[in-house]
């Protein structure tokens, strides 16, 4: 049998609209999967000297947007070599502290490590199925596209 | 016409059970830690303190041991947030049941220019009698609260100042090591959780 180039043509589009309608439906249906709900921020090894030599680090941002169910879980981590006033803790050299978040809501840390003492965490509901979905997955691709061409200096 | 619509049909499944196959990678969610408190790892000995006590002895972490301690910062004079900490740590002692004897709460004030033993005692008191409120010389208290992280701020004068301060909770297991911290605003059914699974250890 001989497929024609008409017949090439239906099976090209048919394939093609089953692929966007399919592709679609999958982002804006089904359950998003993650590896790990950590959301890290380390403290690297030498902070406190490079501090102490007069450096400015900021290692954490004034604010931190999380989302349940995909990283839900504030992990921070010393792997300097003093203890660290980091977020809403003290942690040890070596040492990790591990925040779960259960609830959607905007949470505020006290932390002096900022110069307004404060450390927000905006914690957003997991994405419903549908509209919101699909929208998290569209600026989660967009979002690994713009950053790709970066990627490549480091 | 020679198109055979069972072949279009068969080829267009292909092409989406093939592109199906590629999205849905299956990924092990790595599970939530067990406790509602943020948890250190590892965990470490509670730095040692020694202090006056609201129950007439000196308080220390040694003599708690065996007991879950929830060790919190705060004033007598505090607004909103200590009665708010206190209520919720008796309501889930009280949740505890007669487990509840194997926990310890104790509140080391920031404000010892107001906060004596007396008015600790009289203070907790209306919470839960068994809480033990903790002072000593503002350089005492300082140091304490340096070893853990624990800031305090005075703000404003005069009589009616006011202390801000680290609002988290503490928790302390049997063996006397910091395990995990409560941020402000949890109820007392994730104390009563954690301190469960602390107890069980």
């Amino acid at each position: 049998m001989k497929v024609t180039g008409r017949e090439w043509t239906w099976l090209i589009a048919v394939a093609l609209s089953l692929a966007v309608f399919g592709g679609v439906g999958w982002a804006a249906l089904a359950p998003i999967a993650v590896a790990s709900h950590d959301e890290l921020f380390e403290i690297p090894h030498g902070t406190f000297a490079r501090r102490m030599a007069g450096e400015r680090i900021e290692i954490l941002p004034h604010t931190i947007w999380l989302t349940l169910g995909l990283n839900d879980v504030l992990l921070l981590r010393n792997k300097d070599e003093v203890p660290h006033i980091f977020g809403p803790t003290l942690i040890m050299p070596g040492q990790s502290f591990s925040l779960p978040f259960r609830q959607a809501s905007t949470y505020s840390f006290q932390c002096t490590a900022h110069a307004n003492g404060q450390l927000s965490v905006i914690v957003e509901p997991n994405p419903a199925p549908g509209l919101e979905r699909l929208r998290w997955r569209w600026h989660k691709l967009t979002n690994a596209l713009w950053n790709m061409p970066e990627s490549h200096h480091h | 016409m020679h198109s055979n619509p069972i072949r279009l049909i068969h080829a267009a499944a292909l092409l989406l059970s093939l592109l199906f196959a590629s999205v849905s990678i299956t990924a092990s969610a790595s599970a939530l830690p067990e406790l509602m408190a943020g948890v250190f790892n590892p965990p470490y000995m509670a730095p040692p303190f020694s202090l006056q006590g609201s129950n007439g002895s000196d308080v220390t972490l040694a003599h708690y041991r065996g007991k879950v301690v929830l060790l919190a910062f705060g004033y007598t004079n505090c607004a909103a947030v200590c009665p708010t900490t206190l209520a919720t740590l008796a309501q889930a002692r009280s949740g505890l049941g007669r487990a509840a004897d194997s926990v310890q709460v104790v509140y080391v004030t920031v404000d010892p220019q107001r906060d004596s033993v007396a008015r600790l005692r009289q203070f907790l008191a209306v919470f839960d009698p068994s809480f033990v409120g903790a002072t000593g010389t503002p350089a005492a208290l300082a140091a304490v609260r340096q070893k853990y992280g624990v800031t305090a701020t005075k703000q404003g004068s005069g009589r009616d100042y006011a202390m801000a301060h680290t609002s988290s909770i503490f928790l302390i297991d049997r063996a006397g090591k910091l395990r995990a911290l409560m941020p402000f605003g949890h109820d007392a059914a994730d104390f009563v959780h954690d301190i469960k699974l602390l107890l069980a250890e």
